[in-house]
């Protein structure tokens, strides 16, 4: 004979779990058995145990067909999260306090890391540079070492250096090895130029190097003076270029009226060079000179200016002798 | 006359089509024993297959089954909700399970149920046509100028499927649109049941928070699909012999020309073997499931089943019966459907038919040697008919008792075209006033 249990369920005919699609087809009737282990506050207010009834209250019904909303559940699975991220950023940020300590702390972590011993530059080597002006660079840029690379601003100590006078350029970078390395190259005096309020030293393109106390430092410069010289000190040079053949007789040039020069010589004589094209006018003087001697004449101003007539100024006393001697003209009057 | 069954019928269509935008509906089987609901997932409609046949199922297979779910029916008698509230829980239990396996949620529903008298009518019209071409306002104007019977107060159709057309004297035209011809006829079966019904499930369906995207005779869909193609073509009667109800359709060319109802099926079974042992119906249900049959032989006498009991009474929970009994029991209920059955295919005039097959399915037809005994009843070519296989139903669903679920599916994925799915003709609709006036200005001048 067989067994048979009245079942409440009559509905199952299933003998063992299926598997596959089959594992989700659930009949009316609750198919899963009961859990083994539970807590026994569960069973308390947890769901009725054996509930015959399987159907879903209406509440139940609607709240899962909600559920299953795509809509709602692309917001649970996405913008919960979010929204719950940024409500807890939100509260935790919300007191000033908390701010700042978290402030502190990310300031606190970038300090320690800045200060790593990788990072920190222990001395400046200043290569290209004199002593004075090595000494000057360390003044200008005044830096208590060690200090971290990430504090150095390298264009503005650049930019430092380079303001300095006798510095033509600069570079200035970290080495390895925690070296501030800077390479100057300083500007050469090329010539004096002697103003009222002194006497300075110039280089090629006019730029001040360095002021002296006496010509006599530099007396292997040719001298300038006169307003405005400065600004052009290659016509200068090319004008003291010229004048070699002069010797020792050249003082100096002399910028007249911010518009011209004058070209010096000792006992007292002047060449006036006109405005355009000086050299030129210089050469002319120094091939007269060669053949007749010119300079070595009682000749106190030789007037180049206005070039279709040069003209010669002479000296007071020759002046005189002038008029006192009788000149006689070529055919013997 | 029929201006608001159109305008429910569409829009159930409508229904119907946006369910298919969404790409997902709900077939439910409302049913006197169990409810069974499917959930359907349109992939897009007829998608051929890689190497361009038509693939398996005839092209059917436009939709896949991701959920199913059934449960034990409550307040469904005869196929017709007797309790709306038990009904509508039950509905609710079917399809949050569904629901749940498919992990989508459902809007529509598509629901199918056997009873509430189902009468079919044949109508027919013939009219002249106004062009040489048969077009689709042609076909509309014809089936309008059916004779439409008097089926009675209360009633209501439910199909009304042309189901033959004839251009001329050719005749057995399955779309008669686009051809030449002078005179168009039709033929129409026509569904009716009663109102009452129709309007319980429908808001036992609305109370469900849900969207009813069609409605259809149980009897008609589980012969969609328990019937092989050969046999809707050449001719075969589907018997579903569901618990409340057995429902009959007749099916020829394709097209159901018949459908009736017989208001007993396996819960009388059932609620005899209960009355006769003596034993509740959940365990007189067990008994008929294990070990029922028609047809006893020796062994049958020495089988004897525990019916047992929980009075704490020994003799009485000890009682055993021997399965000839049972048998005894079960036959002559079992007898009594089929020669109803019988009864109603006289009534259709099935001897007529070119092929007589006949085919039993639904839950009701699981009895062991049901078939030889229908044989004897009901004619020769009998046999057993289960659902056709659709993507994705679990196997659990498989059973002859889902061919209403699964043909509804396909009445889903594939309806048929009823008569509401053409254009009145404007002339007797009257809610068209100036398309009537533009016709008559067409037609003056």
């Amino acid at each position: 004979m067989r067994p048979l249990r009245a079942t409440r369920a009559p509905v199952i005919h299933r003998s063992k779990p299926l598997a596959g699609p089959d594992a989700d087809f659930s009949s009316g009737a609750r198919s899963e058995a009961e859990p083994k282990l539970r807590l026994s506050g569960v069973k308390l207010f947890g769901r009725k145990s054996q509930r015959f009834d399987p159907t879903p209250s209406r509440l139940n019904y609607r709240l899962q067909r909600w559920m299953l909303t795509p809509g709602v559940r692309r917001g649970l699975r996405v913008g919960l999260p979010i929204f719950a991220i940024c409500a807890a950023a939100g509260i935790y940020f919300g007191s000033a306090e908390r701010r700042e300590a978290v402030v502190a702390y990310v300031a606190d972590v970038k300090t320690s890391i800045q200060q790593r011993p990788e990072f920190m530059v222990n001395l400046m080597a200043i290569d290209g540079a004199g002593t004075n002006l090595s000494e000057d660079i360390r003044e200008v840029v005044p830096l208590d070492f060690p200090i971290s690379s990430w504090d150095l601003d390298v264009e503005q100590i650049r930019d430092t250096i380079t303001g300095l006078d006798p510095v033509k350029s600069a570079s200035v970078r970290v080495r390895p090895g925690g070296i501030l390395q800077v390479d100057v190259e300083e500007r050469q005096p090329v010539i004096v130029w002697r103003t009222r309020r002194g006497i300075e030293l110039l280089d090629e393109t006019g730029a001040h190097v360095e002021r002296i106390a006496s010509r006599k430092e530099h007396a292997n410069l040719p001298l300038i003076a006169g307003k405005g010289a400065d600004a052009h000190v290659a016509e200068a040079l090319q004008l003291v270029n010229t004048a070699r053949s002069l010797g020792g007789r050249v003082r100096g040039i002399v910028r007249i009226g911010e518009r011209r020069w004058d070209l010096v010589l000792d006992r007292g004589q002047r060449i006036m060079l006109p405005t355009e094209r000086p050299v030129r006018a210089l050469e002319r003087v120094l091939a007269v000179n060669e053949v007749q001697d010119l300079l070595e004449r009682d000749v106190a101003v030789v007037d180049m200016r206005l070039g279709q007539r040069p003209t010669i100024r002479m000296t007071k006393a020759a002046s005189e002798d002038w008029w006192n001697t009788k000149v006689t003209v070529g055919n013997g009057q | 006359m029929m201006t608001d069954l159109y305008q429910s019928q569409r829009a159930m269509r409508q229904m119907r089509r946006q369910a298919m935008q969404r790409g997902v509906v709900a077939i439910l089987d409302v049913g006197s024993s169990k409810i069974a609901c499917l959930v359907l997932r349109f992939d897009g409609a007829n998608r051929l297959s890689e190497d361009n046949s038509i693939g398996s199922l005839a092209g059917q297979t436009g939709f896949r089954v991701i959920g199913a779910a059934t449960t034990r029916s409550r307040g469904v008698q005869f196929g017709e909700v007797t309790a709306m509230q038990e009904t509508e829980r039950a509905i609710r239990t079917a399809l949050q399970a569904a629901q749940k396996m498919a992990d989508i949620r459902v809007d529509h529903v598509i629901a199918c149920f056997s009873g509430a008298n189902p009468r079919s009518y044949g109508l027919d019209a013939q009219v002249d046509l106004e062009g040489q071409v048969v077009s689709e306002s042609e076909v509309g104007r014809v089936l309008n100028a059916c004779d439409v019977p008097d089926y009675g107060v209360g009633r209501e159709v439910l199909h009304a499927q042309p189901v033959n057309f004839a251009l001329d004297n050719r005749s057995g035209l399955i779309d008669p649109r686009g051809q030449m011809g002078q005179s168009l006829a039709v033929d129409m079966h026509m569904l009716t049941v009663d109102a009452v019904a129709i309007q319980n499930i429908v808001r036992c369906i609305k109370r469900c928070d849900l969207e009813l995207a069609g409605i259809a005779n149980s009897a008609y869909v589980s012969g969609v699909s328990a019937l092989v193609e050969d046999e809707q073509e050449l001719g075969a009667a589907c018997i579903d012999m569901g618990g409340g109800t057995t429902s009959v359709s007749i099916f020829m060319k394709k097209h159901m020309i018949y459908a009736d109802c017989v208001r007993m099926g396996g819960d009388h079974v059932t609620a005899d073997i209960s009355m006769g042992l003596g034993v509740p119906a959940a365990v007189a249900e067990r008994i008929k499931t294990f070990n029922g049959g028609v047809h006893a032989t020796g062994a049958d006498d020495r089988d004897l089943i525990d019916i047992g009991g929980d009075t704490g009474d020994w003799e009485h929970d000890r009682r055993t019966v021997s399965r000839a009994e049972l048998i005894g029991i079960m036959r002559p209920r079992v007898e009594e459907i089929l020669e109803e059955v019988r009864v109603r295919l006289d009534a259709a005039g099935f001897e007529h038919m070119p092929s007589q097959q006949i085919v039993l399915t639904g839950g009701g037809s699981q009895i062991m040697g049901l078939d030889g005994l229908a044989t004897r009843i009901l004619g020769q070519r009998v046999r057993l008919g289960r659902p056709l296989r659709v993507h994705g139903l679990p196997q659990s669903a498989t059973g002859p008792g889902f061919s209403s679920a699964v043909g509804l599916s396909l009445f889903a994925a594939h309806p048929q075209d009823e008569w509401w799915d053409f254009e009145i003709p404007v002339d007797t609709y009257a809610a068209r006033p100036f398309k009537r006036a533009m016709r008559w200005f067409r037609d003056n001048w």
